[in-house]
């Protein structure tokens, strides 16, 4: 057992909303070369949030579904997690966070993607498209109202990736045929089983050439 | 093929989702997207020991990372009351979350990480360092088999089927002039819906929760935590609006759940709570792995002498899990002698859950299989042999079928799989590489139906609102409800809207079992006649003649009332509101099964037929095509019910073919945990399949006609593609999954 004393000791110290005090006893402390002192004082001027700001975060100028965003955000934040998490477009779902699954599938300059896989600030400067991007106002993509109609869901899940995997794929030219778009669109996983017409709504948004 | 059977369905004509748009333009807020202000996030630390116990768990580090508000375990958790209502002695209760430094297996919840962001969050977990005591753990069920013990179910629960039972004498196939006596493998399965497990928690006041959580039944999750947190039931309010999968894994609260109610509860603040993907593997149940004995003994015209089935499952060492493995065995087939035996054994492993079809798909696997391997000892065709062995009632609680199409499903999916191209001897069909085999296989599942009420809101432009707490898992459940409603009232679909998934709408069971449509359904059907019958006598206002309308004759066209059988009568419905001032008239509905359960069995049937090419030299299996025929009596939404089905098959394809979930038996830890390691059907696996239902009516379960659907898909799957790929090769499979190691 850990000692009580110490740890009731220590949660006085870091109760509340003191949740920058890293820097009175992190190591942060020596690589900016502060006194003990300073630090403790630049934390009560929440000095150490702007601080943050400038040591932890990076500048990315980034256009998503047409708007222009100029943020600045850790590096190790993947571009899923600042589309879901910060900028509130949950359109694009996180299924596995590591590459496996094709839920969180975007567009970037045009080339289908997995956001999870990239950090945000690999793509300063990219145009991302999400789901959201995808219609045009309420009118919606032909790809979208084809998995309507040949209910290319259950759960709907999975179905934002498979739906910008699925307009990719006809761009790449890889809708030739029902195996070759099988093969191409075999990267994103739908656990309730909505493959076959999956496959009969990109046939048909194919066959109908309206993109 | 009867004008009456439905063959897939038409894709131009039949009702698409009522959700499907805000599913397409992800505007559908599953639970990680509901948005908060003040949202915390939670990140979990799990063991990394089989069996233990924790004897230090330094969170110094963590608690000092940039953006933690706090790192909570057993050590300062806030408690969970009902843990001290129980005996510590008697471990026979889910996971006492942060309770003890006791580790009962490998990924267990040990703590949680909270920060300001989830990036923060997940770092600081990589920070927590533990110490522990390590003992021996135990994951391995063949090992294991001498701790095997008689579930305590079954004392409770004499009738059921995890108590041993006996029609006839026992072991009588050993009498038998053809016998089949062999062991079969059910590996364990992970669940894997597409979104993970999830939760937000909110303590709105010291006796009140807000959860928005990933679950099959938001009023049962409501109960459970109210329970456990000994807080007024009406105070914990639970909403699931999107759920995206589940296939068993969200029937009960787990320990992350629980986890994150904590959390909140100290930091004050909403808490996040996601699960990785590969905790997804051991945190929310599994379809246990299960050993089962099968010996069928038959005489020379095929008629069964007798069946003798055992089971071995998996559970954990807090807690039991039982499921109906026996169930088929006791009642598909007209078998005079019948012994079944059920145990369970305790590892260390956490506890398993119902999975799509829980225990039935797993013991038809093993029965289905040895009702192949008797064919060809008899030289007899697999579906001759079932039809001799055809159980024109229930044999096991000798009671007449509700309904039962099985005869139609054998005969509509051989001839649309193309059956007599089926060579009887095996290994003997090959195009160029490819073997080539066909295979068929029986499903079943219990037709049920539970109690719910409905509530509609009925405005005068003729739009209704229908409400439920039902969960929605991905079958389309506000589909097949606003169908009922609109065949019922004569309203077009689009002026019907369904909310569920929020516990303080009406009640309705988790949605589990195949129950929704006969569940909810008939509450549906109860509410929109009791609005019917409610504008009937507000019509007697204005019509004398409404006084006697009958709701089965009232029907709503257009803007007007209309009683079939006066077709004078005709009303405004805006009339029937501006009468008396009315801005929405609001009616309830409740709906609940008679005593239809004393006088028939009611069951749904399925027969599945694969066409399995094997590649000679690599052992590949490529499923060609595969029927599905489906007896679930009327079917409500064809759409919808044809998608299931589909995913019933694609659901076999993964557990006959790929599917398992594979321990280190050294340490208890998951090795398949990511999908990189457990896989699951992608696009590429999937055949030309067809959908085919019998259509046929079951008199007495509801008003709609239906049965179950969701399980009887997937039930009889996998022992198909088993059966084919003996008919291809020659080889028999008895452990699932069939890699192509087990073919070469």
């Amino acid at each position: 057992m850990i000692e009580n004393n110490t740890r009731e000791k220590e949660e006085k110290e870091l109760s509340g909303n003191s949740r920058r005090d890293f820097l009175k006893k992190s190591s942060v402390i020596t690589a900016i070369a502060l006194t003990p002192v300073a630090a403790v004082k630049a934390s009560d001027l929440k000095l150490d949030e702007k601080l943050s700001d400038a040591i932890e975060q990076m500048p990315l100028s980034i256009e998503i579904n047409g708007q222009q965003h100029n943020l600045k955000v850790e590096p190790r934040t993947t571009l899923l997690d600042l589309l879901r998490e910060r900028l509130k477009l949950t359109g694009t779902k996180k299924g596995c966070d590591q590459g496996q699954c094709g839920a969180c599938t975007v567009h970037i300059d045009g080339v289908r993607a997995l956001s999870c896989l990239q950090l945000a600030v690999m793509n300063d400067g990219a145009k991302i498209t999400t789901i959201e991007g995808l219609s045009d106002g309420d009118k919606l993509h032909p790809m979208q109202e084809a998995f309507i109609k040949h209910d290319g869901f259950q759960c709907g899940y999975c179905t934002p990736g498979q739906i910008m995997s699925a307009v990719a794929c006809i761009h790449e030219g890889h809708a030739n045929s029902e195996t070759e778009i099988r093969e191409f669109m075999s990267g994103n996983i739908c656990r309730c089983g909505a493959y076959a017409n999956i496959v009969n709504a990109i046939k048909e948004v194919k066959e109908g050439g309206a993109i | 093929m009867s004008k009456k059977h439905l063959e897939n369905a038409d894709m131009e004509t039949a009702m698409s989702r009522v959700d499907g748009r805000v599913k397409v333009m992800g505007a559908a807020k599953y639970t990680a997207e509901v948005q908060l202000p003040e949202l915390t996030y939670g990140v979990l630390v799990e063991s990394t020991i089989g069996q233990g116990v924790i004897t230090a768990l330094d969170t110094k580090k963590a608690e000092w990372a940039p953006g933690v508000i706090a790192v909570i375990s057993h050590l300062n958790t806030p408690g969970v009351p009902e843990y001290k209502l129980q005996n510590q002695d008697v471990i026979q209760k889910q996971l006492r979350v942060f309770d003890s430094p006791n580790i009962y297996y490998n990924g267990q919840p040990i703590a949680v990480v909270v920060a300001d962001t989830f990036e923060r969050a997940r770092y600081a977990a990589s920070l927590v360092k533990v110490t522990y005591a390590k003992q021996q753990s135990y994951s391995n069920l063949e090992d294991n088999l001498s701790k095997a013990v008689v579930p305590k179910k079954a004392k409770s629960d004499p009738k059921g089927f995890t108590t041993d039972f006996l029609r006839g004498k026992a072991e009588a196939f050993r009498d038998a002039e053809f016998q089949v006596n062999e062991e079969y493998i059910q590996p364990s399965e992970a669940h894997h819906p597409m979104e993970p497990h999830s939760i937000i928690a909110t303590w709105e006041a010291a006796d009140k929760l807000t959860l928005v959580d990933k679950t099959q039944g938001s009023q049962q999750t409501a109960a459970s935590i109210a329970k456990s947190f000994q807080l007024p039931p009406e105070n914990v309010k639970v909403l699931s609006t999107y759920v995206g999968g589940a296939f068993g894994s969200a029937l009960r609260v787990w320990p992350h759940e629980i986890v994150a109610i904590l959390a909140a509860k100290k930091v004050q603040k909403p808490v996040k709570l996601v699960l990785h993907r590969n905790q997804m593997s051991y945190m929310v149940g599994y379809r246990p792995y299960t050993l089962q004995k099968v010996a069928i003994g038959a005489s020379k015209d095929g008629k069964i002498v007798g069946l003798s089935h055992a089971s071995y499952g998996k559970t954990s060492m807090y807690e039991e899990f039982t499921e109906n493995v026996l169930i088929m065995s006791r009642m598909m087939y007209d078998i005079p002698n019948v012994d079944t035996k059920y145990r369970i054994v305790p590892l260390n492993v956490s506890t398993p859950a119902p999975m799509r079809g829980p225990g039935e798909a797993t013991g038809s696997f093993a029965l289905e299989c040895a009702m192949d391997e008797l064919s060809y000892k008899l030289n007899m065709d697999p579906i001759a042999l079932r039809l001799a062995n055809y159980a024109s009632q229930d044999p096991d609680k000798k009671m007449p079928w509700s309904s039962n199409y099985l005869k139609e499903c054998y005969e509509l999916g051989a001839e649309k799989i193309g059956w007599n191209k089926r060579k009887a001897q095996p290994d003997a069909n090959q195009e160029g590489e490819w073997k080539i085999g066909y295979g068929v296989a029986t499903g079943t599942f219990g037709a049920f139906r539970g109690g719910a009420s409905a509530k509609a809101t009925f405005k005068p432009d003729g739009t209704l609102l229908l409400q439920s707490a039902i969960a929605d898992i991905g079958p389309g459940t506000a589909t097949s409800m606003t169908a009922i409603a609109a065949k019922n009232l004569g309203l077009a679909p689009e002026k019907i809207s369904f909310q569920l998934g929020n516990s303080t709408f009406p009640k309705a069971p988790m949605q589990g079992g195949s129950n929704t449509v006969a569940t909810v359904g008939s509450a549906i059907v109860a509410t929109c006649d009791n609005l019917k019958v409610e504008l009937a006598k507000r019509a007697a206002v204005q019509k004398p003649e409404w006084k006697n309308a009958i709701a089965k004759n009232i029907k709503i066209v257009g803007t007007q009332l209309i009683n079939s059988d006066d077709a004078s009568s005709k009303v405004e419905i805006a009339s029937l509101f501006s009468q008396d001032n009315l801005a929405e008239l609001v009616v309830k509905g409740d709906a609940a099964p008679g005593e239809e359960s004393k006088k028939y069995s009611f069951y749904s049937f399925s027969v599945h037929f694969i066409e399995a090419h094997v590649h000679e030299l690599t052992g590949v299996v490529k499923i060609k095509n595969a029927v599905s025929v489906i007896d679930c009596g009327t079917v409500v939404s064809p759409k919808t019910a044809r998608s299931q089905s589909m995913g019933g098959i694609v659901g076999g394809i993964g557990m006959a073919l790929m599917e398992e979930v594979v321990l280190d038996d050294r340490t208890g830890r998951t090795v398949t945990a990511s999908f990189g390691d457990y896989h699951v059907p992608v696009q590429a696996d999937i055949p030309q399949m067809d959908m085919m239902f019998v259509n046929e009516r079951d008199p007495y379960l509801n008003p709609m006609g239906s049965k179950g659907l969701g399980e009887i898909v997937i039930i009889g799957v996998a022992p198909a593609v088993a059966n084919a790929v003996y008919n291809a090769t020659g080889k028999r499979v008895r452990d699932l999954p069939i890699t192509p190691d087990k073919l070469i």
